[in-house]
């Protein structure tokens, strides 16, 4: 069973003139894949990540997401499979203001009915990412390479299917987006499906494969032939 | 449910602390509005013991018989009316009647108007209260100087005064007044008697009068007719038994027929019904009054709606978030209902201090000034008033709670 399937995917907005953002788009992402999302602004990328993540719902098509058609589900039911199945890694890191890193981290686990011990695991997931000794300091006072790795720890707190990083690096200097495409990296070696919008090849070249987004429509479908792996070392040169 | 609970709590103290002044503004709002019902309440239960004390130490065994016909349902039908002329002298006089009226223990008539005291260059206007010898049998009272009229100078018309003790004051200073004469409207009396001081008694300044007989006033003011008559009896027990007494009494002195009263003109009334009215007004003026200051309560909710939508617009990113996080819509209601009750939960808390606080204050104020004033706070007002501040919290923080929830993530994750 594939995580993913889309098939004649499409969204319209309606706003006076009908536009077409995303246009019958069709491919399928298996359990473990890193894919890059590639396009430039206004092709079509966002639209297609916000259904995929299912912030957002389709205007026509279909979407199976892990075996269930998405469709029909209403909103609470839609939140419910957010939290459980999907973590969402933003270009403007999105934490809570006036919290400490272990609240933001656990923020899902509030909303989730699952009965884990939700201090344990934000503790293990920030462990995992390197920030075991800033657990109880406040956003406001942590870096932004650390900030996204806070956001890393909590899309990985709920144990998600897939991982949403939109732009992840956008608002970071090289070596810490380096750092984050690393730890991503090295999630998806773990077995992390990851789904990653980018503009930016360098960055699209740390995934496996790449889709390609122009005016609402899917142009191209590759596989990385030279994936680049992310040395911190090498980008601090 | 529990676990968002307290994160709602952790959160909107989070909030209501990162915007302390606008936090504290809308509290004020909170905490004048339940303060006030605090306090008129405890003013009114503290006037109310007060009113009620004061009839209780004149004895609940009194009877009242007044002139005039009014419907039980509008006891005030006969005082819109001046001259009302029907009770007389003689029914007091006969009233006293033993055989008749078996449980009786004295009977004072009154009539009473204004009168200009004067003593060498001083002049003094006051109440001018003429009565019987009985007043005191039946009202009660001390003499700090001199005596009462007896019920001899009461028949002979004689001019002499027993003065309140202000009237005294007033008229003599330091000066001896037992033995002068003074002039009231121009005729002159004896002063024989000045009254202990007693304030003031439902209304009526004990210490502002000038006593005198009351045919002596009846002649000054050229009418023959009383304003009153109170009766004292043995117990409060015999007080039903009195009142047929007294209305066989009077319709047959004034030719009544009639012995369903409906052609009564007298009124028959008695303490324990004058404490139930005045219970009942003072009542009804205190729930009143409770409820005007309950309206500054809602202004105080236009003020929590009003912060809370500027914490939904402030936090609408954080809304998006939790959306995305998996929050269900009545989290997010729930959050920031939770935010509003908390808000006017820790004003009414804040409020019901102060109340208590300044009702305690004024119950100390009420005790220097020398009144017998009973520090009330009842268990009702303060429920009410958490009550009311909670639930005005829930409903003007219910639309922009609502509005948050609805919220659309995309959109609320892209808003700046």
């Amino acid at each position: 069973m594939s995580l993913i399937e889309v098939k004649n995917l499409k969204r319209t907005f309606e706003d006076g003139v009908k536009t077409y953002a995303l246009k019958d788009t069709s491919f399928v992402i298996e359990k473990g894949e890193f894919v890059a999302i590639m396009g430039p602004s206004g092709s079509g990328k966002s639209t297609l990540m916000h259904i995929l993540g299912l912030l957002d719902r389709a205007s026509g098509g279909k979407f199976i997401f892990n075996g269930k058609d998405v469709s029909k589900l209403d909103d609470n039911e839609l939140a419910s499979l957010r939290n459980e199945e999907i973590g969402f890694v933003f270009q403007s890191f999105n934490l809570l203001q006036r919290t400490t890193v272990l609240d933001n981290v656990i923020l899902p686990l509030i909303y989730s009915d699952n009965k884990i011990n939700a201090k344990k695991r934000a503790e293990e997931v920030l462990e995992s990412v390197g920030l075991s000794h800033r657990l109880d300091h406040y956003t406001n006072q942590i870096s932004g390479g650390e900030k996204q790795r806070v956001a890393i720890a909590r899309a990985l707190v709920n144990k998600a299917s897939v991982i949403f990083a939109d732009e992840p690096t956008g608002n970071l200097d090289s070596k810490s987006g380096a750092q984050i495409m690393k730890i991503l990296q090295r999630l998806n070696d773990d077995g992390n499906t990851i789904i990653l919008v980018t503009h930016e090849t360098y960055t699209a070249e740390c995934a496996k494969r790449i889709l390609k987004m122009k005016d609402g429509e899917l142009v191209s479908d590759e596989k990385v032939v030279n994936r680049r792996k992310v040395n911190v070392e090498d980008v601090i040169k | 449910m529990f676990k968002t609970l307290i994160q709602s709590v952790k959160i909107a103290t989070t909030s209501l602390l990162s915007n302390k002044i606008q936090s504290f503004l809308t509290m004020l709002g909170i905490v004048i509005g339940v303060a006030s019902v605090i306090v008129i309440m405890s003013i009114g239960s503290g006037v109310q013991s007060l009113i009620l004390s004061e009839i209780k130490n004149l004895g609940t065994n009194l009877i009242a018989v007044i002139p005039g016909h009014g419907d039980d349902e509008d006891p005030f039908a006969s005082m819109g009316g001046f001259a009302v002329t029907t009770l007389t002298y003689d029914d007091a006089v006969a009233l006293r009647n033993k055989q008749d009226v078996p449980n009786v223990i004295a009977v004072a008539a009154y009539s009473r108007g204004f009168g200009t005291a004067e003593w060498k260059s001083e002049t003094y206007s006051t109440s001018l209260t003429g009565t019987t010898a009985s007043h005191i049998d039946v009202m009660g009272g001390e003499l700090k100087e001199g005596r009462f009229f007896n019920s001899e100078e009461e028949n002979r018309f004689s001019r002499v005064a027993v003065l309140g003790n202000d009237v005294r004051d007033e008229l003599f200073g330091q000066s001896d007044s037992v033995g002068q004469k003074i002039k009231v409207n121009d005729y002159t009396f004896d002063v024989i008697g000045v009254m202990e001081e007693r304030g003031v008694v439902i209304m009526e300044d004990y210490d502002d009068q000038i006593f005198i007989p009351i045919k002596t006033a009846q002649r000054m003011m050229g009418v023959n007719y009383v304003g009153f008559i109170r009766i004292k009896v043995n117990s409060e027990e015999d007080i039903p038994q009195t009142e047929e007494d007294v209305k066989a009494i009077l319709r047959e002195r004034h030719n009544i027929n009639d012995r369903s009263g409906g052609k009564d003109d007298f009124m028959v009334k008695n303490t324990a019904e004058a404490l139930d009215m005045i219970t009942e007004i003072t009542d009804s003026l205190r729930y009143f009054l409770a409820i005007m200051a309950a309206m500054s309560l809602v202004v105080g909710g236009i003020g929590i709606m009003n912060i809370m939508f500027i914490s939904v617009t402030e936090r609408t990113r954080e809304v998006g978030l939790r959306k995305a996080l998996g929050a269900k819509n009545f989290h997010v209601l729930g959050q920031f209902l939770v935010e509003a009750i908390f808000v006017t939960l820790i004003g009414g808390i804040i409020g019901i201090i102060f109340g208590v606080a300044i009702s305690f204050f004024i119950t100390i104020g009420a005790h220097l000034l020398g009144y017998e004033w009973d520090f009330i706070i009842s268990l009702g007002s303060v429920v009410l008033a958490l009550v009311v501040s909670s639930g005005v919290g829930l409903f003007f923080g219910f639309y922009p709670a609502f509005k948050a929830s609805k919220l659309n993530p995309i959109k609320a994750l892209r808003y700046e």
